[in-house]
């Protein structure tokens, strides 16, 4: 008896060897881009090669393509400027957004609200590139594309954020609504209870959809691209540094794109890590209610 | 299927009944009414603003203003073009001098623009109508009509639904439905790269294009369609499948009892959630290319002796998408499926073991069908999703490697959408990509609507509780 409990201990033991090989092999897998990345952006494009090489380490340890980005001739940060105010006014647009059309479709009873949340899902389910032109043509009627791509991406961005309501209109649903009808026999109007009482409640999910709303626009290549065609001041970070990679001229801006990545995804996975909690609560509340 | 033709039956009998009671009570209104109210047939908003209801009748008012200003200044010369879509090309004069002729673009997009703001305007009528029945009705009861203030007050407690949705629905009328309206529009004509607004008219064509697309000739779309739709049917279910059940696995082994640095290991993976996919994507893109990393250094240790062409041989570029989708999906579901694996009771298991299950039988028994219940929505979801996965492709193989063989400049890893936008940007076929643009609603309804019947939650709400 005694042995077979030794027997058992044993096979754990290994049996949790195996787990940790396993996933540290994992770490190594899912880490090891980024190692290269960060590794890539201190390799001298002056000295080696700026493009694709056999080596991981570079041979030089430099600031070069650090260099380059700050400098006179690089437009770098006016782009990372602009991405950072699309990012900023779509999170804050989005965010009130959706607020408004899950509390409206979670509290409220009106006519023709199932109508509305049925037909938004239909419209979901058509591709987002099939009406890409016809919003090109839309915005350059208004004067927001070239120059004025900035304020046009964030209209673009907000405008029909609204559909995007389902994880937090599933928050709301949980909110009881015991609550609600405690404060309207107080005499409190819904406009106060949505003000006062519920959006106080909602601050994780409200940290979720401004999360999610900040990051997206950083990879935001397609209808960016199409929008500022032409005007590189306007350029967001993931049309300029697209250029870099995807053109003839790669192999000499390949480090540079690296060090840029890094100066994007740095602040970004910074932020994201001091909200990973909501971020989760938000994407397995989501999974879950689908 | 009788019980649905049934249904559909009665509910169009049950329209027609409504038009014709709602026909009534107009005709009744108009009979019974005062001359305030027969008035606000023409003028609307005036019977409302002779019982001093200043807001809803000026609301009425400036609405009927400012449509017929739009119609009148605007609208109307859209409208009347919009049969042809514009028979005047721009040119040029004898004197050298550009002339401009119809934008048949401009004529589709505020042709349409003007359709349903008619569409949306007789419905106005129509509240105003009701309006004016309603407050003679009150009237005649003997009931106070509700004041001005009450009824601005309303919009922030009874009415807050209307105050919130206003800007929301707005903006996605704008900004999605009157596109989508367009692009469909545009699938009927022939707008192409030979029929470029505003320089050059473009028509309609009827279902020239969808025949088009399943016409199996040299030129035609069929075959290139079909191998695109099946390979982004077999992609969304690999990408769909393989990251739920590998994500799964590691999520069960993170969860699994005695391993420590829990969070640690959850962290390592999230952290990649949070770097733009553009730097990550392109960067990994860029690794396995012919000259990347990972060919240089199996070369360098001798491993091959010819780079493997990962992206320019066109299966094993299908297996490398896949492969890397794995790599960008397991950390998402490690975060879905962490939450989801605690919640199993665990008494469910100790009962298991004392019946002496082992490992994998208590997977298969327990942990798989449970997970599969809950996170049944979510898989669907998932697979539309994948179906229309554009960021990965793109950033990764730019739909490549090019096939002679397909149309449209399609290749080997394009997806329906990744074909749609080359075909907007690349061909400027708008019509084409338009009628792409429709096959994929299509799909993702179809897949939506069959599968979702056949969810277990959705069937057997209580299965689990």
């Amino acid at each position: 008896m005694a042995q077979e409990k030794k027997l058992h201990k044993q096979h754990k033991k290994a049996g949790n060897a195996a787990a940790y090989i396993v996933l540290i092999l994992i770490s190594i897998i899912w880490l090891f881009p980024f190692v290269c990345i960060v590794l890539q952006s201190f390799r001298s494009y002056k000295l080696e090669p700026g493009g694709m090489v056999d080596y991981l380490l570079p041979k030089t340890f430099s600031l070069d393509s650090y260099k380059f980005l700050f400098s006179k001739d690089c437009q770098f940060f006016q782009w990372y400027g602009n991405t950072l105010i699309i990012a900023f006014f779509v999170a804050i647009g989005q965010t009130i957004m959706v607020l408004m059309v899950s509390y409206a479709l979670s509290r409220m009873r009106f006519k023709g609200r199932e109508l509305l949340m049925r037909f938004w899902l239909i419209l979901g389910m058509f591709p987002g590139f099939l009406t890409m032109i016809c919003l090109y043509f839309l915005l350059k009627n208004m004067g927001l594309t070239g120059n004025g791509a900035i304020p046009g991406l964030i209209l673009i961005g907000v405008a029909s954020s609204g559909m995007g309501y389902y994880v937090c209109k599933g928050f709301f649903d949980t909110i009881p609504k015991s609550l609600d009808e405690a404060a309207r026999i107080d005499g409190a109007s819904r406009a106060r209870i949505f003000l006062t009482m519920t959006l106080p409640l909602s601050k994780p999910i409200i940290i979720y959809t401004a999360l999610t709303a900040f990051m997206a626009p950083w990879c935001d290549y397609i209808f960016a691209s199409y929008v500022a065609f032409g005007t590189s001041k306007k350029y967001n970070v993931a049309v300029a540094m697209y250029r870099w990679v995807n053109t003839n001229d790669y192999q000499g801006y390949f480090t540079r794109f690296c060090a840029g990545g890094i100066l994007i995804a740095v602040p970004i996975t910074i932020l994201f890590m001091c909200l990973q909690k909501y971020y989760v609560e938000g994407v397995t509340g989501g999974a879950v209610k689908g | 299927m009788k019980d649905n033709k049934k249904s559909a039956g009665s509910k169009i009998a049950g329209f027609f009944k409504w038009i014709g009671n709602d026909i009534k009570e107009i005709g009744v209104t108009f009979k019974d009414g005062d001359w305030k109210t027969r008035l606000s047939f023409v003028i609307m908003g005036f019977g409302p603003l002779m019982r001093k209801l200043y807001a809803r009748g000026i609301a009425f008012l400036t609405l009927e203003i400012l449509f017929f200003y739009y119609l009148f200044s605007f609208g109307l010369g859209y409208l009347v073009k919009f049969g042809t879509l514009g028979t005047q090309e721009s040119g040029w004069s004898d004197t050298g001098l550009r002339v401009y002729g119809d934008n048949s673009f401009l004529i589709l997009l505020y042709g349409l623009l003007t359709i349903i703001i008619i569409v949306g305007f007789i419905f106005l009528w129509r509240m105003n109508v009701h309006e004016n029945y309603r407050e003679e009705q009150t009237i005649k009861q003997g009931h106070q009509l509700k004041t001005n203030r009450q009824d601005l007050h309303s919009l922030l407690d009874s009415n807050f639904d209307k105050t919130l949705l206003a800007l929301p629905v707005l903006g996605i009328f704008v900004f999605t439905v009157l596109p989508i309206i367009f692009m469909i529009c545009v699938s009927f004509t022939n707008y192409d790269y030979n029929h470029q607004a505003p320089t050059r008219l473009f028509t309609w064509v009827g279902l020239k294009n969808f025949k088009e697309l399943v016409s199996f000739g040299s030129a035609g779309f069929g075959s290139t369609f079909f191998k695109v739709l099946i390979w982004t049917l077999v992609w969304a279910l690999f990408a769909t499948f393989l990251n739920y059940f590998l994500g799964m696995a590691v999520a069960i082994l993170i969860n699994k009892k005695g391993i420590k640095f829990k969070k640690l290991w959850r962290t390592i993976l999230v952290m990649t959630i949070a770097v733009p996919q553009f730097v990550s994507l392109l960067y990994v893109s860029k690794m396995f290319a012919n000259d990347g990393l990972i060919n240089s250094y199996l070369m360098k240790w001798g491993v091959i002796d010819n780079a493997i062409p990962f992206w320019t041989n066109p299966m094993l570029a299908r297996i490398t998408i896949i492969v890397i989708n794995v790599w960008v999906g397991i950390p998402y579901l490690v975060l879905i499926t962490t939450g989801i694996l605690m919640n199993i009771p665990e008494d469910l298991y100790e009962s298991a073991r004392i019946d002496g299950a082992n490992a994998w039988q208590m997977f298969r028994k327990i942990t798989l069908p449970y997970m599969l219940f809950v996170t049944g929505p979510y898989l669907l979801t998932s697979y539309t999703g994948n179906l229309n996965n554009f960021n990965i492709i793109y950033l990764l193989s730019g739909g490549g490697p090019q096939n002679i063989k397909m149309v449209g400049g399609a290749g080997n890893t394009d997806l329906l959408v990744t074909w749609l936008y080359k075909m907007t940007v690349n061909d400027t076929n708008y019509c084409m990509a338009a009628v792409i643009g429709i096959m994929v609603f299509v799909v993702t309804a179809v897949i939506s609507l069959v599968v979702y019947g056949f969810l277990p939650s959705v069937k057997d709400e209580e299965g689990f509780q």
